[in-house]
Protein backbone atom coordinates (compact mmCIF):
# COMPACT_ATOMS: atom_id res chain seq x y z
CA UNK A 1 0.00 0.00 0.00
CA UNK A 2 1.27 3.66 -0.53
CA UNK A 3 1.40 6.58 1.05
CA UNK A 4 -1.80 7.92 -0.59
CA UNK A 5 -3.84 5.13 0.29
CA UNK A 6 -3.06 6.22 3.68
CA UNK A 7 -3.42 9.83 3.53
CA UNK A 8 -7.16 9.04 2.20
CA UNK A 9 -7.71 6.87 5.29
CA UNK A 10 -7.06 9.48 7.45
CA UNK A 11 -8.14 12.32 5.24
CA UNK A 12 -11.43 10.71 5.43
CA UNK A 13 -11.57 10.00 9.30
CA UNK A 14 -10.66 13.68 9.42
CA UNK A 15 -13.73 14.57 7.31
CA UNK A 16 -16.30 12.01 9.50
CA UNK A 17 -14.37 13.33 12.74
CA UNK A 18 -15.62 16.98 12.23
CA UNK A 19 -18.91 16.08 10.75
CA UNK A 20 -19.51 14.14 14.53
CA UNK A 21 -18.84 17.50 15.66
CA UNK A 22 -20.89 19.68 14.42
CA UNK A 23 -23.57 17.52 13.55
CA UNK A 24 -24.52 16.17 16.91
CA UNK A 25 -25.79 18.10 19.82
CA UNK A 26 -23.87 16.31 22.82
CA UNK A 27 -20.74 17.03 24.43
CA UNK A 28 -19.93 14.01 24.15
CA UNK A 29 -20.07 13.67 20.57
CA UNK A 30 -17.94 16.59 20.43
CA UNK A 31 -15.01 14.54 22.87
CA UNK A 32 -15.03 11.84 20.42
CA UNK A 33 -14.87 13.86 17.33
CA UNK A 34 -11.96 15.44 18.39
CA UNK A 35 -10.52 12.07 19.03
CA UNK A 36 -11.00 10.70 15.71
CA UNK A 37 -9.50 14.32 14.48
CA UNK A 38 -6.48 13.60 16.68
CA UNK A 39 -6.49 9.66 15.08
CA UNK A 40 -6.39 11.24 11.68
CA UNK A 41 -3.61 13.28 12.06
CA UNK A 42 -1.70 10.31 13.55
CA UNK A 43 -2.37 8.07 11.11
CA UNK A 44 -0.82 11.07 9.06
CA UNK A 45 2.36 11.38 11.31
CA UNK A 46 3.16 7.74 10.92
CA UNK A 47 2.58 6.83 7.14
CA UNK A 48 4.84 10.08 6.36
CA UNK A 49 7.42 8.85 8.64
CA UNK A 50 7.29 5.45 7.07
CA UNK A 51 7.66 6.50 3.89
CA UNK A 52 10.71 8.88 4.27
CA UNK A 53 13.18 6.78 5.19
CA UNK A 54 14.18 5.92 8.47
CA UNK A 55 13.66 9.00 11.11
CA UNK A 56 11.85 8.69 14.20
CA UNK A 57 10.68 12.47 14.36
CA UNK A 58 7.12 11.42 12.94
CA UNK A 59 6.80 8.35 16.10
CA UNK A 60 7.76 10.74 18.46
CA UNK A 61 5.25 13.36 17.31
CA UNK A 62 2.46 10.66 17.63
CA UNK A 63 3.42 9.65 20.65
CA UNK A 64 3.06 13.11 21.79
CA UNK A 65 -0.31 13.64 20.51
CA UNK A 66 -1.47 10.47 22.50
CA UNK A 67 -0.23 12.02 25.35
CA UNK A 68 -1.91 15.08 25.09
CA UNK A 69 -4.69 13.55 23.79
CA UNK A 70 -4.55 11.59 27.26
CA UNK A 71 -4.72 15.06 29.17
CA UNK A 72 -7.37 16.40 26.90
CA UNK A 73 -9.81 13.76 27.69
CA UNK A 74 -9.47 13.98 31.53
CA UNK A 75 -9.83 17.66 31.47
CA UNK A 76 -12.52 17.88 28.91
CA UNK A 77 -14.75 15.17 31.17
CA UNK A 78 -13.93 17.46 33.70
CA UNK A 79 -15.45 20.60 32.02
CA UNK A 80 -18.53 18.37 31.09
CA UNK A 81 -18.74 17.21 34.39
CA UNK A 82 -19.22 20.80 35.88
CA UNK A 83 -21.40 21.87 32.89
CA UNK A 84 -23.79 19.61 33.16
CA UNK A 85 -23.99 19.99 36.95
CA UNK A 86 -24.55 24.05 36.50
CA UNK A 87 -26.65 23.99 33.54
CA UNK A 88 -28.58 20.01 33.94
CA UNK A 89 -27.82 19.59 30.64
CA UNK A 90 -24.99 18.62 28.44
CA UNK A 91 -26.35 20.22 24.49
CA UNK A 92 -23.47 22.45 23.58
CA UNK A 93 -26.21 25.22 22.85
CA UNK A 94 -27.86 25.24 26.25
CA UNK A 95 -24.31 27.00 27.50
CA UNK A 96 -25.18 30.63 27.41
CA UNK A 97 -24.00 31.78 30.24
CA UNK A 98 -22.21 35.16 28.91
CA UNK A 99 -25.20 35.74 26.33
CA UNK A 100 -27.10 38.05 28.24
CA UNK B 1 -36.81 1.92 14.94
CA UNK B 2 -34.91 3.32 12.83
CA UNK B 3 -36.13 2.40 8.99
CA UNK B 4 -32.97 3.13 7.29
CA UNK B 5 -30.63 1.10 9.90
CA UNK B 6 -30.62 -1.96 8.08
CA UNK B 7 -30.08 -0.65 4.81
CA UNK B 8 -27.07 1.63 6.43
CA UNK B 9 -25.43 -1.45 7.82
CA UNK B 10 -25.79 -3.51 4.47
CA UNK B 11 -24.33 -0.62 2.78
CA UNK B 12 -21.35 -0.90 5.39
CA UNK B 13 -20.99 -4.03 4.83
CA UNK B 14 -20.73 -4.13 1.28
CA UNK B 15 -18.30 -1.49 1.48
CA UNK B 16 -16.24 -3.56 4.08
CA UNK B 17 -16.14 -6.11 1.17
CA UNK B 18 -15.54 -3.92 -1.42
CA UNK B 19 -12.22 -2.44 0.64
CA UNK B 20 -10.90 -5.58 1.50
CA UNK B 21 -11.53 -6.73 -2.84
CA UNK B 22 -9.87 -3.77 -3.81
CA UNK B 23 -6.79 -4.45 -1.15
CA UNK B 24 -6.72 -8.00 -2.29
CA UNK B 25 -6.50 -7.33 -6.01
CA UNK B 26 -4.07 -4.39 -5.44
CA UNK B 27 -1.68 -5.83 -2.88
CA UNK B 28 -2.27 -8.91 -1.86
CA UNK B 29 -1.77 -10.24 1.72
CA UNK B 30 -1.00 -6.72 2.97
CA UNK B 31 -3.37 -5.34 1.02
CA UNK B 32 -6.75 -7.68 2.46
CA UNK B 33 -5.44 -6.33 5.81
CA UNK B 34 -4.83 -2.83 4.90
CA UNK B 35 -8.79 -2.50 3.89
CA UNK B 36 -10.04 -4.69 6.43
CA UNK B 37 -8.51 -2.06 9.57
CA UNK B 38 -9.55 0.77 7.09
CA UNK B 39 -13.06 -0.68 6.86
CA UNK B 40 -12.53 -0.69 10.83
CA UNK B 41 -11.35 2.64 11.26
CA UNK B 42 -13.80 3.82 8.63
CA UNK B 43 -16.96 2.08 9.57
CA UNK B 44 -16.49 2.69 13.07
CA UNK B 45 -16.49 6.61 13.03
CA UNK B 46 -19.66 6.46 10.77
CA UNK B 47 -21.68 4.25 12.75
CA UNK B 48 -20.55 6.95 15.94
CA UNK B 49 -21.94 9.87 13.97
CA UNK B 50 -25.03 7.22 12.63
CA UNK B 51 -26.20 5.88 16.19
CA UNK B 52 -28.67 7.52 18.23
CA UNK B 53 -27.56 5.93 21.76
CA UNK B 54 -24.42 7.37 23.04
CA UNK B 55 -23.26 3.80 24.43
CA UNK B 56 -23.26 2.66 21.03
CA UNK B 57 -21.35 5.49 19.11
CA UNK B 58 -18.94 4.99 22.32
CA UNK B 59 -18.56 0.99 21.65
CA UNK B 60 -18.42 2.03 17.72
CA UNK B 61 -15.23 4.29 18.18
CA UNK B 62 -13.69 1.43 19.96
CA UNK B 63 -13.53 -0.07 16.48
CA UNK B 64 -12.07 3.06 15.45
CA UNK B 65 -9.39 3.16 18.01
CA UNK B 66 -8.33 -0.58 16.82
CA UNK B 67 -8.66 0.37 12.93
CA UNK B 68 -6.33 2.88 13.47
CA UNK B 69 -3.94 0.78 15.51
CA UNK B 70 -3.64 -1.58 13.07
CA UNK B 71 -3.11 0.69 10.23
CA UNK B 72 -0.52 1.36 12.96
CA UNK B 73 1.03 -1.98 12.83
CA UNK B 74 1.03 -2.26 8.52
CA UNK B 75 2.93 0.67 8.94
CA UNK B 76 5.76 -0.72 11.06
CA UNK B 77 5.34 0.80 14.33
CA UNK B 78 4.38 -1.65 16.67
CA UNK B 79 4.81 0.67 19.80
CA UNK B 80 2.48 3.27 18.77
CA UNK B 81 0.21 0.45 17.72
CA UNK B 82 -0.13 -0.81 21.26
CA UNK B 83 0.45 3.05 22.94
CA UNK B 84 -2.95 3.23 20.76
CA UNK B 85 -4.29 0.08 22.27
CA UNK B 86 -3.72 0.65 25.52
CA UNK B 87 -4.50 4.57 26.23
CA UNK B 88 -7.28 5.03 23.70
CA UNK B 89 -9.38 1.73 23.94
CA UNK B 90 -8.16 1.15 27.29
CA UNK B 91 -8.29 4.82 28.81
CA UNK B 92 -9.47 7.58 26.90
CA UNK B 93 -13.03 5.12 25.94
CA UNK B 94 -13.75 4.97 29.16
CA UNK B 95 -13.09 8.48 29.79
CA UNK B 96 -15.93 8.48 27.39
CA UNK B 97 -17.90 6.14 28.81
CA UNK B 98 -18.02 7.96 32.27
CA UNK B 99 -19.49 10.86 29.71
CA UNK B 100 -22.48 8.67 28.13
CA UNK B 101 -23.98 8.56 31.98
CA UNK B 102 -24.66 12.34 31.63
CA UNK B 103 -26.56 12.12 28.78
CA UNK B 104 -30.24 11.64 28.85
CA UNK B 105 -31.06 9.44 26.37
CA UNK B 106 -32.57 11.72 24.12
CA UNK B 107 -33.74 9.82 20.64
CA UNK B 108 -34.78 13.09 18.84
CA UNK B 109 -30.98 14.19 19.19
CA UNK B 110 -29.55 12.83 15.96
CA UNK B 111 -30.90 15.01 13.11
CA UNK B 112 -30.37 12.30 10.18
CA UNK B 113 -30.52 15.33 7.34
CA UNK B 114 -27.82 17.24 9.07
CA UNK B 115 -25.70 14.38 9.78
CA UNK B 116 -26.27 13.36 5.99
CA UNK B 117 -25.84 16.65 4.78
CA UNK B 118 -22.23 17.21 6.94
CA UNK B 119 -21.03 14.11 5.82
CA UNK B 120 -21.83 15.14 1.79
CA UNK B 121 -20.10 18.40 2.38
CA UNK B 122 -17.47 17.45 4.53
CA UNK B 123 -16.56 14.52 2.51
CA UNK B 124 -16.91 16.63 -0.80
CA UNK B 125 -14.69 18.97 0.41
CA UNK B 126 -12.19 16.92 1.42
CA UNK B 127 -12.01 14.74 -1.96
CA UNK B 128 -11.68 18.64 -3.52
CA UNK B 129 -9.09 19.52 -1.57
CA UNK B 130 -7.21 15.61 -2.11
CA UNK B 131 -8.16 16.07 -5.87
CA UNK B 132 -5.90 19.62 -5.78
CA UNK B 133 -3.24 18.39 -3.86
CA UNK B 134 -2.69 15.02 -5.29
CA UNK B 135 -2.24 17.29 -8.60
CA UNK B 136 0.26 19.02 -7.22
CA UNK B 137 2.38 17.89 -4.74
CA UNK B 138 4.73 15.13 -5.69
CA UNK B 139 4.78 13.17 -2.47
CA UNK B 140 8.45 11.79 -1.35
CA UNK B 141 8.05 8.04 -1.78
CA UNK B 142 11.24 6.12 -0.61
CA UNK B 143 10.74 3.52 -4.01
CA UNK B 144 12.88 0.38 -1.90
CA UNK B 145 11.07 1.12 2.04
CA UNK B 146 13.62 0.09 4.86
CA UNK B 147 12.86 -2.45 7.13
CA UNK B 148 10.82 -0.89 10.08
CA UNK B 149 13.12 -0.55 12.63
CA UNK B 150 10.57 -1.88 15.78
CA UNK B 151 12.85 -1.59 18.67
CA UNK B 152 11.54 0.23 21.59
CA UNK B 153 14.34 1.71 22.85
CA UNK B 154 15.18 3.80 20.27
CA UNK B 155 11.88 5.48 21.43
CA UNK B 156 13.51 5.66 24.82
CA UNK B 157 16.98 7.36 23.15
CA UNK B 158 14.89 9.67 21.48
CA UNK B 159 13.49 10.82 24.15
CA UNK B 160 16.15 11.31 26.30
CA UNK B 161 18.65 12.42 23.90
CA UNK B 162 19.87 15.84 24.28
CA UNK B 163 19.81 15.96 20.49
CA UNK B 164 16.38 14.38 20.24
CA UNK B 165 13.29 14.97 22.15
CA UNK B 166 14.48 15.63 25.96
CA UNK B 167 12.69 19.55 25.93
CA UNK B 168 9.31 18.09 24.70
CA UNK B 169 9.63 14.85 26.75
CA UNK B 170 9.58 17.11 30.23
CA UNK B 171 7.24 19.28 28.77
CA UNK B 172 4.82 16.39 28.16
CA UNK B 173 5.44 15.16 31.51
CA UNK B 174 4.65 18.31 32.95
CA UNK B 175 1.61 18.94 31.12
CA UNK B 176 0.24 15.51 32.15
CA UNK B 177 0.90 16.21 35.76
CA UNK B 178 -0.97 20.02 35.76
CA UNK B 179 -3.98 18.44 33.87
CA UNK B 180 -4.48 15.48 35.48
CA UNK B 181 -4.27 17.30 39.02
CA UNK B 182 -6.55 19.98 37.62
CA UNK B 183 -8.93 17.57 35.83
CA UNK B 184 -9.15 15.35 38.84
CA UNK B 185 -9.81 19.10 40.99
CA UNK B 186 -12.71 20.46 38.93
CA UNK B 187 -14.32 16.88 38.45
CA UNK B 188 -14.43 16.42 42.04
CA UNK B 189 -16.23 19.47 43.11
CA UNK B 190 -19.67 19.04 44.52
CA UNK B 191 -22.25 21.29 43.18
CA UNK B 192 -22.46 23.41 46.05
CA UNK B 193 -19.10 24.54 45.81
CA UNK B 194 -19.80 25.99 42.62
CA UNK B 195 -21.78 29.69 42.79
CA UNK B 196 -24.41 29.32 40.41
CA UNK B 197 -24.98 32.84 38.21
CA UNK B 198 -27.99 32.36 37.52
CA UNK B 199 -28.99 31.80 41.09
CA UNK B 200 -27.33 35.05 42.36
CA UNK B 201 -29.30 36.77 39.79
CA UNK B 202 -32.53 36.34 41.10
CA UNK B 203 -31.75 35.75 44.25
Amino acid sequence: MGLGAYIAVSAVLFAIGVVCIVSRRNMIYVLMGIEMILNAANINFVAFNRFNGDAMDGRMFAIFVIILAAAEAAVALGIVLNVYHLFESIKPSDVDLMRD
Amino acid sequence: MDKLQKPFYALLGVVTLGLIGWGASSAGAEGVAFGFFTALTIGGSLVCVWERSVVRSAFSLMATFTGVAGLFLLLGADFLAVAQILIYVGGILALILFGVMLSPPDMAERKLSRVLGGLVLMLGAVAWVGSKVAGTVAWATADELPEPSTKVDEIGVGFLDPEGYVVPFELAAMILTVALVAAVYIARRKASDLNDPRAEESA
